[in-house]
């Protein structure tokens, strides 16, 4: 397509309007994805309370989250008087943009991203990481005691946590030795025997994806662990002073970013776009359908999580981040990277100068 | 030319942001634009094509280092009147000392000179391998200079240990949880079924009766 665009409007031109159109084509699926996504979240988790969840508007209540877009856009937007202005309404975009740019990187099919680079999967972790200043600055900027505990709470969480993220994304990498997604997903076509497709099944890294899920939990700020927004101590924490709008965008960003810890585990443990058994027929199906589908199962999970599971304390938080995950993550670091050692599986011959 | 847009719109968004880092009043405003530095400082990483640096610049100094840091300012209670209040006072001996500061980097600056071997390593023609600049730090850093590589991961957790040393106090007298010993409660341990006899109550500490 770039070069389609490059033909008839000149090489810069033509590349500039490309990859507009290429960004339009992810964000706006990615946003309605979001918002149909809102709506599984609390479809599902009423049939896990025997209710019916949203049903009046549209059929099954399927046009409920627009119906709740349309009614935050209506409001008006209340600013605290004594909230310090730019960063009041500074938190709330940067929530909104992060959880968007980091599906630059995704691969929905095999060449179908907008952004291949080498880099990918640290792109996408530091994009997660800076997640927690929307957040941060919000509890802050509202002025606020519920809101700053909110923040300082989040805050706390969500860097405990990318720690054995960190490492549970290493002893991917180790496999793969590559920090591309595409290479990543691609480095997952058989690797069980040539049967299954998908880090999953791999008994040395099983236990890992089970680590990425609960500390994704934590990151996402998601039950068991949305501490920062706990209703019963903090009212709901660090969105206490946001309406119409600006609430919106937290709103969606939250579930944006939701989606986005659903499609990196897609990708990192359970194959990304490639077909759960590596059996010819199932290749026939586009991958971008398989990706979707792993995505929606892995929300299904994070949903099923917030049905089922009581919320944390805090200290109790703290100590799976710290005295749990991370040694334990630690330890499978050398652990794989000693097993690939010993198994003779260096990754790409890098030392001889003879990369692809 | 658009790479030297890219660099001009970052270098000057880093200058900026460090420049009001100092003259910002409220200091969670200077956190904030010193995090603004910190990114921008990736961006220009990011333009002379060391990505793996720039990711780790924002992982490491946005992601974790910056957060800490603004979670720390977040919590002060700053009185600004008491603050401005000395003002006058400290203004001639602040003066002084940037000024002796300022000589000092003038004349740092006057007596530069550019060794030979920074000379010869800006002479040297980029190595035209196919790495990746990740592989290409990995295969350095763990190969000639594994032993400092340690050296610093050594230094790093030496100080880390340090710092906890200095604040960990056991206080007398908080209860603490153990999880294994309340994982390890069954209901056997942990309930007694009684059927007391009317009027005689149970005594808790004798175990079962009646």
């Amino acid at each position: 397509m770039v070069e389609f665009f490059q033909t008839y409007l000149g090489a810069d031109f033509g590349w500039l309007v490309a990859h507009v159109i290429l960004i339009l084509l992810i964000a706006l699926p990615v946003m309605l994805v979001m918002a149909i996504s809102t709506w599984m979240d609390r479809k599902v988790w009423a049939a896990m309370q025997l209710r019916r969840g949203p049903n009046v508007v549209g059929p099954v209540g399927f046009l409920q989250p627009f119906a709740d877009g349309l009614k935050l856009f209506l409001k008006e937007t209340v600013v605290p008087s004594g909230a310090n202005k730019g960063v009041f309404f500074i938190a709330p975009m940067i929530t909104f943009v992060l959880a968007l740019v980091a599906w630059a990187v995704i691969p929905f099919d095999a060449g179908w991203v907008l952004a291949d680079i080498n880099v990918g999967l640290l792109y996408l972790f530091a994009v997660s990481s800076m997640g927690v200043y929307g957040i941060i600055m919000s509890g802050w900027a509202s002025n606020s005691k519920y809101p700053f505990l909110g923040g300082l709470r989040s805050a706390a969480q969500m860097v405990s946590y990318e720690v054995s993220i960190g490492f549970v994304i290493v002893t991917v990498v180790l496999y793969a030795s590559s920090f591309n997604l595409t290479d990543i997903v691609e480095s997952q076509r058989g690797n069980i025997f040539g049967v299954v497709n998908g880090n999953i099944f791999n008994p040395l890294l099983f236990p890992m994806a089970i680590v990425f899920l609960i500390s994704a939990l934590a990151e996402t700020n998601r039950p068991p662990f949305d501490l920062p927004e706990a209703e019963a101590e903090l009212v709901a924490g660090y969105q206490v002073e946001y309406s119409s709008m600006t609430f919106a965008l937290f709103f969606l960003g939250e579930y944006m970013n939701v989606l986005l810890m659903c499609a990196l585990a897609s990708i990192l443990f359970l194959g990304g776009y490639l077909p759960p058994f590596n059996w010819e027929p199932l290749y026939m199906v586009p991958g971008v359908i398989w990706l979707f589908a792993k995505i929606v199962f892995m929300f299904f999970v994070f949903a099923w999580v917030k049905a089922t599971v009581p919320r944390y304390r805090y200290d109790q938080l703290m100590r799976l981040g710290w005295k749990v995950f991370l040694p334990l993550t630690l330890f499978w670091v050398v652990l794989v990277s000693g097993w690939l050692v010993f198994s003779g599986h260096y990754g790409a011959p890098i030392l001889s100068g003879g990369l692809s | 030319m658009i790479q030297a847009l890219i660099f001009y719109l970052f270098a000057s968004v880093v200058v900026a942001s460090a420049l009001m880092v100092i003259l910002a009043r409220n200091p969670v405003h200077s956190v904030l634009w010193l995090i603004l530095a910190f990114f921008n400082a990736a961006g220009l990483f990011l333009a002379i094509g060391a990505e793996f640096i720039a990711m780790i610049l924002v992982i490491v100094y946005v992601g974790a280092v910056a957060v800490l840091f603004l979670f720390v300012v977040m919590m002060l209670d700053i009185d600004f009147t008491r603050m401005r209040a000395g003002f006058s006072k400290y203004l001639p001996f602040g003066l002084a000392l940037g000024l002796v500061l300022a000589v000092e980097l003038a004349m740092v600056g006057g007596a530069w000179v550019f060794g030979d071997l920074a000379l010869d390593a800006r002479a040297a023609p980029v190595p035209a391998t196919q790495l990746s600049n990740t592989q290409a730090l990995g295969t350095i850093l763990y190969t000639d200079y594994v032993f400092i590589f340690q050296m610093a991961g050594m230094i790093l957790l030496t100080a880390m240990i340090g710092a906890i040393v200095l604040t960990l106090r056991r206080r007398p007298g908080v209860k603490r949880q153990d999880i294994s010993k309340q994982n390890a409660r069954t209901p056997a341990s942990a309930v007694t079924i009684t059927r007391p006899q009317l009027g005689a109550g149970v005594d808790t500490d004798a175990g079962v009766q009646g």
